[in-house]
Order: C-alpha cells, then sequence, then structure tokens
C-alpha cells in the first residue's frame, strides 16, 4: 500500500480507493462503505446512490480525465485524487491547478499513482497537499529533502499567486 | 547582458545541488534507468553513442568572454577539448563522464550557466536573432522579454512533463532570423499604434513531420506574453497526444484541430487569467531591460576599409551592418573547411574571448547558423580582428555561402541518426574548396541532418540534404528550395536518394544548373524560384532511368 503523506507529514491512509475489476461496470460494481474514493465513472453513473450511503466522499480522476465535467459536483468530495498513470504523464499537474486556481476547491488534492520523490516540488507548486508515494521509494527522505528543492520559485502557481517579479523588493 | 541577482544565482546552484543528489540515488539504485532519464534530460544529459553527450545552454544566445573562458576550460578538464554549438543556442559536450556532469554543473554556476530544460519534454532553451540589439533592421530588442520568458520557463510547475518538447523563438526585426515560423511558438515583436506586442505563431516545427506554425494572435500586447503562453501550453499539456512519441508535438495537436478551434481554446483559457497576477509590469520590464542597455559606443566616422583582396572576402560575407555609425557585427565563421561544422576546440574558444574582450565589450553571441558573432566591433578594428580571427582558423571566409552549412552531429556521435552527416558536410566542403568559385556561386543555405528529426534544418535549406537509412546503409535525400526568414518555406524533394559518395557531384550538378540559367544579379534561390525543380532533377538523374537514383535499383530488383 503506498505510503501517504499529508500536510508534508508521513499519515495513515484511512481511504480506500475503489477499483473496478473485469466483469464489473460503474454500473453494477458494488459500493463499498466507509470513506471511499469512487472513479469518475462511478461517480456519473451513480451520484444519487453514493450521496445517500456516503458522508465523506472522493474522486478519482485519471490523467485523461476532464475536472470540467465534475466542475459542478466539487462540494461533494472531501478528497479528489489525481492519478498519474506514469509520472512522465503531466496531464494531472494541470488537472490540480484548474481545481484550485479555477475551480476554488479547498478539499484534499491527492497525487496518485506513480508518485515519485522528484515531482513533489512541482506537484505542491501547482495544488497538491497529499501524495501517495510510489510503493518501495524513501518516505522519510521525501519529507526531508522532496519539498524542499528551491528556496524560491519565479512563477505564479497555487502556492504562490504572485510571481517573483512582483513580489520583489 | 543579464546578470543574475541573489535569486537567480540561488536557483541554479540549488538545481546543481538536486541534479547532484539524482545522480547519487540513481547510481545506489533508488532511482531506476527509467526514473533518472527525464531527471538528466531536464539537465541535457543524453546518454549517446559512445558517451553521454551533455548540452549546455546559451539562453537566447548571448555569452560573454568569461562565460567562454570557463567552457573551453571545462572542455579541456572533463571532456576532449572542443564542443560543438548547435542549432539552438546550445553547446554540447560529446564525452564528458554521467559522474562529472554535477561538477561541471556547479563550474557552469560559477560564470551564470547551466544546462536547465536543454533536453527532454519540457519547456526548452529560448532562441532569438544573434543580432539582437545591434540589428540595423531591429524595430524592437527582443532579449529582455526573452530574459523573462526564460525565468518563466525555468522549473515551471505546471509543464515540466508536456507531451513532447516545447520550443519558442522571438525575433524583433523586418526580417526573421530565428526560424519562428519553424517553432512550436514563435514570436514577433512588433508596433502597433505605438503598443509594443507580439504576432503569436504556434504549431511550426521541423521534424519528421515539418508544418509551417499559423497566426493564433496578430496582435498581443506586450505584458500578456506570460499568461498567453501558459494558455497554449494548458491546452497542449492536457490535449496533446501522449500515446505516440512521433505525434505529440503541438504542431499535430494544431493541425488535428485546426487553427481556428485551437485558438479558441486558448483564447477562452486566456480569458480566465488574463490581467492576473502573471501580467508582466512595466518595472520588471524595465528591470530586465535596464541590463540590455547598449555599451559605451564612441562616436566615429565611417573609416575607410583596407583594399586587400583577402581582407575584402572576408568582410563581404562577415560583417552585419549595425545601428550605430562606424560598428560592425561580426560574424566568426565555425565552418571551417574540413571541421565538423559548429565544431570550437577550447583554444578557439580562448581566441574568441580574447577578442570579445579587446574589441567587442567582452560580449558574445552564438547564432542557429552555428557560428560565433562580435556584436559591436569598431569598424576600425575589423582589420585586426580579422588577422586575429584568422588566425584562430575563425575567419574562413563563406558565411552565407555553400560550404558555411547547418549540419548536425549526425550518425558519428547521435543515437538517433539514420547516417552520418559531418562527413558528407566535409565531402561538399572539399569539393568546393575554391574561393573564387564558392564567392562565384554566391549567397546559399546548405543544410544537413542525419535523420527526419531535423536538427540541421534541412527543410528550410535551399539545398536540404536528409540522411535516411534503407536497408540499413546510409542514404541522402535532397531537397530544394527551401528557405528561412519571413517567407520561410519547406524544401521540394528532388527525387529518390543517393549514395553518400553521390553527394558532391550531386551538389555540383545543381550548382551547374544554377550558373547555367541564372541571370545577372540572381541568388540560387531566385533562379530556382524562376525556373523551378525540373532543369535540377533533369539534371542530376540525367542518364538513370529518369526519377530513378542509380543507387536505388539494386532495391527495385
Amino acid at each position: 500500500m503506498a505510503q501517504l503523506i499529508k500536510n508534508r507529514t508521513a499519515t495513515l491512509d484511512t481511504w480506500k480507493t475503489l477499483e473496478i475489476v473485469e466483469d464489473e461496470t460503474p454500473e453494477n460494481v458494488e459500493l463499498p462503505t466507509g470513506d471511499v474514493i469512487f472513479p469518475l465513472a462511478v461517480w456519473q453513473a451513480r451520484k444519487a446512490e453514493i450521496i445517500s450511503c456516503h458522508k465523506r466522499i472522493g474522486l478519482l480522476i485519471d490523467s485523461n480525465e476532464r475536472i470540467e465535467d465534475v466542475a459542478d459536483d466539487l462540494e461533494y468530495f472531501v478528497v479528489i485524487a489525481v492519478n498519474f498513470p506514469k509520472f512522465v504523464d503531466g496531464r494531472g499537474y494541470s488537472t490540480a491547478a484548474l481545481l484550485r486556481q479555477r475551480y476554488h476547491y479547498q478539499g484534499e488534492v491527492r497525487a496518485v499513482g506513480d508518485v515519485l520523490h522528484d515531482q513533489l516540488f512541482y506537484m505542491q507548486r501547482v495544488g497538491f497537499d497529499s501524495y501517495a508515494l510510489k510503493d518501495g521509494k524513501d518516505v522519510v527522505y521525501a519529507l526531508q529533502k522532496g519539498f524542499t528543492t528551491f528556496g524560491e520559485t519565479y512563477q505564479a502557481a497555487t502556492d504562490q499567486p504572485q510571481p517573483y517579479f512582483r513580489r520583489r523588493a | 547582458m543579464y546578470k543574475y541577482d541573489a535569486i537567480d544565482r540561488q536557483l541554479v546552484n540549488e538545481r546543481v545541488e538536486q541534479f547532484r543528489d539524482q545522480v547519487r540515488r540513481w547510481k545506489a539504485g533508488e532511482l531506476s534507468d527509467d526514473e533518472f532519464r527525464p531527471l538528466r534530460l531536464q539537465n541535457g544529459l543524453y546518454i549517446q553513442r559512445h558517451a553521454p553527450m551533455f548540452r549546455i545552454a546559451v539562453p537566447y544566445g548571448m555569452m560573454n568572454s568569461a562565460r567562454m573562458r570557463k567552457l573551453a576550460s571545462i572542455s579541456q578538464k572533463y571532456d576532449r577539448g572542443y564542443g560543438h554549438f548547435t542549432t539552438r543556442h546550445n553547446l554540447q559536450l560529446n564525452w564528458p563522464k554521467i559522474e562529472d556532469v554535477p561538477d561541471i554543473l556547479a563550474e557552469l554556476a560559477e560564470v551564470e550557466m547551466h544546462a536547465i530544460q536543454t533536453s527532454g519534454n519540457c519547456l526548452r532553451n529560448i532562441t532569438t536573432d544573434q543580432f539582437a540589439g545591434v540589428a540595423a533592421d531591429e524595430i524592437i530588442d527582443p532579449r529582455p522579454l526573452a530574459e523573462i520568458l526564460r525565468q518563466w520557463t525555468t522549473f515551471h510547475p505546471e509543464f515540466a512533463f508536456l507531451p513532447r518538447k516545447f520550443k519558442i523563438a522571438i525575433s524583433g526585426t523586418k526580417d526573421d532570423r530565428a526560424v519562428t515560423w519553424f517553432h512550436d511558438i514563435g514570436l514577433h515583436l512588433q508596433q502597433r499604434n505605438g503598443e509594443v506586442g507580439f504576432r503569436v505563431i504556434v504549431g511550426g516545427g521541423l521534424g519528421r513531420t515539418p508544418i509551417r506554425g499559423e497566426v493564433v494572435r496578430e496582435f498581443l500586447p506586450w505584458q500578456h506574453i506570460l499568461t498567453y503562453c501558459e494558455a497554449i501550453l494548458r491546452v497542449y499539456n492536457r490535449q496533446g497526444r501522449r500515446d505516440n512519441a512521433f505525434k505529440a508535438r503541438i504542431k499535430i495537436l494544431v493541425q488535428a484541430l485546426g487553427i481556428e478551434a485551437f485558438t479558441k481554446l486558448v483564447e477562452e483559457e486566456w480569458a480566465q487569467t488574463k490581467d492576473g497576477p502573471a501580467t508582466i509590469t512595466q518595472a520588471e520590464f524595465d528591470r530586465i531591460a535596464a541590463h540590455f542597455a547598449p555599451p559605451a559606443y564612441e562616436k566615429l566616422d565611417e573609416p575607410e576599409l583596407p583594399f586587400e583582396k583577402s581582407f575584402k572576402n572576408w568582410a563581404d560575407r562577415s560583417i552585419h551592418p549595425h545601428k550605430v555609425p562606424g560598428y560592425a557585427a561580426v560574424t566568426l565563421s565555425l565552418k571551417k573547411h574540413g571541421v565538423a561544422p559548429g565544431d570550437i576546440s577550447a583554444e578557439q574558444m580562448l581566441a574568441v574571448a580574447d577578442l570579445a574582450d579587446q574589441y567587442s565589450f567582452g560580449e558574445l553571441r552564438v547564432s542557429h547558423e552555428q557560428n560565433i558573432i562580435l556584436a559591436d566591433v569598431k569598424k576600425s578594428d575589423l582589420y585586426e580582428v580579422w588577422q586575429k580571427a584568422k588566425a584562430a582558423g575563425l575567419a574562413t571566409p563563406n558565411i552565407g555561402l555553400l560550404t558555411a552549412m547547418i549540419c548536425c552531429p549526425g550518425g558519428d556521435f547521435c543515437d538517433l541518426a539514420n547516417a552520418k552527416s559531418i562527413p558528407i558536410a566535409n565531402a561538399i566542403q572539399a569539393r568546393f574548396d575554391d574561393l573564387d568559385y564558392l564567392f562565384d556561386i554566391g549567397e546559399i543555405d546548405l543544410n544537413i541532418s542525419g535523420c527526419m528529426n531535423a536538427c540541421g534544418h534541412h527543410h528550410v535549406g535551399h539545398i536540404g540534404v536528409l540522411g535516411v537509412d534503407k536497408n540499413e546503409a546510409e542514404f541522402y535525400q535532397v531537397t530544394l528550395g527551401g528557405r528561412q526568414g519571413n517567407d520561410a518555406r519547406l524544401g521540394k524533394v528532388i527525387g529518390p536518394s543517393f549514395a553518400a559518395e553521390e553527394m558532391p557531384d550531386v551538389v555540383d550538378k545543381i550548382i551547374k544548373v544554377y550558373l547555367e540559367h541564372r541571370h545577372a544579379d540572381e541568388r540560387f534561390l531566385d533562379t530556382f524560384d524562376r525556373i523551378g525543380l525540373d532543369p535540377f532533377k533533369n539534371r542530376v538523374y540525367e542518364g538513370r532511368a529518369h526519377g530513378k537514383a542509380k543507387a536505388a535499383q539494386p532495391e527495385a530488383a
């Protein structure tokens, strides 16, 4: 199970993610109880049912899915997990940036999938605040070094909406 | 020239330590090869045919003597005493050790240089006109905005893992010298009703699928360039293809959507961020522009230049008009016959640094034609500069002529190449070694790429040569009529490809057709435009089944 970093500390993940295995479809998959992260397709197919039996709802959005498609539902989600099927697939960075900058989503934005030490700095900048670090990777070292690679940044981003040139003394 | 402040320096130093740590973890097995690859590429480090290749950035081509001396010393200490200037304002070292690269980066940082994002699927080095700031035909100096863009691209968190590489070029002159129509984003600085802004071109590129870019916006006030680029990049990052690396460049997305639909997406995205904090302030522009203030030019008369034939030959080819009277921009040729085009030895780097200090305010430029420019030379010093440049092997009077070809490293060094390119360049140089003949032929761009990735810009050469692989043998396809500049267009394929040993003859025949047909004052390109492809085609394939190259016949059999 992936190791979770949240608010810059290692923490226990209390959420489970619903996986659709063969023979199952978003329409017929059994909805587990507890704190569950639902794939976008399941959410879209079973929204009313999920809302009726879950207090805390999570959403899983894959790199090829559009956050615009659930823009009106964001208030339902305690956590939105953005999947990185491969760490070189950079679409999730834009998804997180849109969630924070355009839709002003205030809940947890979690990076899941191929989440590695060397991408944590950029992920933090675009608006992620939790990270399911890939199995086998050093969570202690990630906490020690991964978020402080650079002490300053040029561009405006979620973590610092003012570009450096507007913050010069 | 731009000078780092404390923050610029801090970021580059932190980058060195980041990469040192990444190399350490890779050696320790904590990073797999696949995990390490994009990290090293974004620091310019390739694993190549014989050794790693390391690509150092020269942002928008600006250099000074201290940087050049540092490159000389690095090439001697960590490599084999030479480097190779590329078509995108970079210097490549062909033989460094991976373990040494963190130390090389640390040495580069001492002179405000780096290898940040010189490779990988990210925002690459910004390129511009080598005569920026001094060109007589300049409308607006592109360098301050190029520096602002450099800072914006550096470690941009949202666009570090794009579908494919992304290259931006800026031009501020009437006559485009930055190949802006063939970049992912091409920017033309212009003035409209007293306001400065950009024409924004998107989706150009050479490579496997050469496409001329299309205009997404005729005029964008300069303050908005960062938010507008972010809108373009966000659309591309989200919608560009990731299933096939050959179809992943933005040009493919623009073609698939059509320019109208693509523009609509960009404008919708931009509407959300327009006038936001990333809008450039006048104060920031002024701060950066102050770094590019003109040097202390003297008030000079136009001197009488010595009339010595070999000096005059050199001066005719190597001098570019300067906007200040009595000064000239001088191009030092890295196209000496018999040497790989763009290659420069450590000794030459030192000679160039001395020339810059003595004659050009200590500054230097590199051009996308792979030459070096002394931008601010007094005309009264030209004779001395020529003599010293000649002694250093940097005064081949061939700028703009047939033998000053653009050429990629090719199959001798590059893993991607289908064929060698340097031996072809050298063979053609040997054939056209007679200077009088070369001068008589006149202005002509010959560009050679060792594969369809087109690092040698063969598509926009008046004569383009592309290395292709046929049944594991090296062949060369020839195109005619390509060109850069405002009227940039792609060359037309002349016919089936040729074997390496045929190439000097093929070029010779093409030149002969031109010489026989040309009217007075016609350059090669003018004649080509007037008479078309056929006379050239007929000559080079004369004596063989029409349209069928000799070397291709065994295949048909």
